[in-house]
């Protein structure tokens, strides 16, 4: 049960760095090798070598935390908001030398200029055991609206 | 005034400059979609993204729903998404396979993958009536015309016009470049398709293919972050070098402002354009040269010179499709409204070339053309604003004047005048284009 809880308590952090900005603090999160994977849709097994909505190691992170926080990065001047609700966790896998496997449910509402677009979906965490807490070694985000048009892009992690 | 006169369009657009109308008017977009996009040649998708009979994905040309289907005979046709029966909507899904022929959800009324009615349930019902097989009212409508180039899939609505040839003209180097830099001569579409909407005009995405004046404005901020850390990346390898990928990104500030008047538009008939000048031009590492290798032994080293030689960055074919054939990306332009417009995002691979080569075209579509792109994102939010002021009574008209009077004519073709790669030569062209189609 503590595990369960300590578990709950780091995925509503990280949701809660993202939706604060703090982009280095949700940068850090992650293992040195650590990736952030979104699928275009469920059916894909790996992220390398196939079409990927974000398939980012901790360089192509800071590239977009820089380009995020570049002063002309003129997607970013309007007011943009964004709320997580994380819930459903499980851990799925707990193994004796620290490695978890956790799957969660979530769902994102974002707001740019007047506009409010909702994005769900489910959360995997290939989680590290340190003493720190936990590090991310992957995150794989399979979004229900993965395959419908956007409207608009996305411009940073969901 | 000029609402009034609608009929006459040619008020509308003059060499160096549009009426704002010609983005925002609805009626103009009507006109629009039943002058040019329900006429012209209109690219449907690559005959790999149906390779079994049955397959078959829907797609929007101008405002009519179609579906492209391959035949069991190997062909692949299209065919308007309408039950001739009571106008049912034939495929409600985006892609998917048909099985041995269509069969309407409505009133199940079958057809053959070539759209010819196959059967009507209880048809005795119809003996004495004008309807039954022979009358060619009671089988699918198909696309007046169709034509597969090297693959490439294209239909038109109209029954006469040019070729699809004679259309495509010297764009058509879109199409055999991508294919040359295969060692087998074909490329094969990777399925996936990412789908972004932009609330503009779709005329403002094609004015910005060629624009060589904004990436240095607009994709600064991604360019910086990418080369600070391809600096970081770079002096830790060993090589040297950070991945080619980072470059692909960083060349979007590297390349500064002044840099992108080397580069050249050359503009054809139809408002096609050609980008010349390439980010990558012939890196030297150790993937490529292997990839060379194994042309040189496909084509011959005079061959392959001539493949590899081919200078170009960037092809539009007017009004819909937007190639980066050097890095196998296609985006087609699918216009959803005056004021929405939707573009079909695909990349592909290159038969017989070795994994390394395809995945510089895969980062390419990852960072650059993914729905969490590193790049769009900016030009997404000028369409916006863009179509916003438009939108408004602050100005009549809109200019495409730089580098005017000073373009470069021979054999049909203009070109932007030597170091004027910042002209909007092509911007004119299509603009002049729009207008010969809306007359």
């Amino acid at each position: 049960m503590n595990e369960q809880h300590a578990v709950e308590q780091f995925l509503y952090q990280q949701s809660e760095l993202l939706d604060n900005k703090k982009w280095q603090d949700w940068i850090d999160l992650f293992t040195p090798d650590g990736i952030y994977w979104m699928p275009p849709d469920r059916s894909y097994k790996t992220w390398d070598g196939q079409p990927a909505i974000f398939a980012e190691d901790k360089n192509l992170m800071e590239v977009r935390m820089r380009r995020v926080l570049h002063p002309d990065a003129w997607s970013q001047r309007p007011l943009w908001e964004t709320n997580h609700v994380v819930s459903n966790v499980v851990i799925t896998k707990n193994s004796p030398k620290g490695n978890l496997v956790v799957k969660s449910r979530f769902h994102m509402m974002e707001l740019r200029r007047d506009d409010v677009r909702h994005f769900a979906g489910s959360y995997e965490h290939h989680l590290k055991k340190v003493s720190s807490g936990y590090k991310i070694k992957l995150q794989r985000v399979d979004m229900a609206n993965a395959q419908a048009a956007y409207d608009y892009v996305l411009q940073v992690w969901v | 005034m000029l609402r009034e006169n609608i009929n006459d369009l040619s008020k509308y657009v003059e060499p160096d400059r549009v009426r704002r109308e010609v983005y925002t008017d609805a009626q103009i977009f009507d006109l629009e979609m039943q002058r040019i996009h329900e006429k012209v040649w209109i690219y449907c998708g690559h005959e790999t993204q149906v390779p079994k009979a049955g397959d078959y994905y829907t797609l929007q040309i101008g405002r009519q729903p179609m579906i492209m289907v391959r035949g069991a005979n190997g062909k692949v046709n299209v065919l308007y998404n309408r039950c001739p029966h009571r106008g049912n909507m034939l495929c409600g899904d985006r892609k998917g396979n048909t099985g041995d022929f269509f069969r309407c959800s409505y009133h199940a009324w079958t057809f053959h993958h070539d759209g010819k009615l196959k059967t009507i349930p209880m048809k005795e019902a119809y003996a004495g009536t004008r309807y039954g097989k022979d009358n060619p009212d009671c089988s699918i409508k198909k696309a007046a015309r169709v034509q597969n180039y090297r693959g490439f899939i294209f239909a038109s609505l109209a029954s006469d016009g040019p070729t699809l040839k004679e259309f495509l003209g010297k764009a058509i180097v879109a199409f055999d470049d991508m294919c040359d830099r295969a060692p087998r001569g074909e490329v094969e579409v990777v399925p996936n398709c990412f789908r972004v909407i932009q609330h503009s005009n779709w005329k403002l995405f094609l004015e910005n293919q060629l624009d060589a004046l904004h990436p240095s404005v607009v994709h600064q901020s991604t360019g910086r972050a990418a080369h600070e850390v391809e600096k970081i990346l770079a002096k830790k390898a060993k090589s040297g070098a950070a991945p080619l990928s980072y470059h692909m990104l960083s060349a979007f500030a590297t390349v500064t402002i002044d840099k992108w008047d080397n580069f050249q538009t050359i503009n054809y008939p139809y408002g096609h354009s050609v980008l010349t000048g390439y980010m990558g031009l012939r890196p030297q590492d150790p993937d490529t040269l292997a990839y060379d290798k194994i042309m040189i032994k496909a084509y011959g080293k005079k061959r392959f010179e001539e493949i590899i030689g081919v200078n170009i960055h960037h092809v539009l074919v007017y009004p819909g499709l937007s190639v980066q054939s050097p890095l196998q990306q296609l985006r087609a332009v699918r216009p959803l409204g005056v004021d929405r417009t939707l573009t079909e995002i695909w990349h592909f691979r290159l038969k017989g070339a070795p994994e390394p080569i395809y995945r510089r075209s895969l980062a390419y579509y990852n960072l650059v053309n993914s729905p969490a792109t590193l790049i769009n994102a900016d030009d997404l939010e000028n369409f916006w604003k863009c179509h916003q002021g438009l939108a408004s009574d602050g100005g009549d008209w809109v200019s495409l004047a730089r580098h005017y009077g000073r373009d470069v004519e021979q054999d049909g073709a203009v070109s932007s005048g030597p170091n004027m790669g910042t002209s909007e030569a092509p911007m004119r062209g299509q603009m002049k284009a729009w207008a010969e189609y809306m007359k």
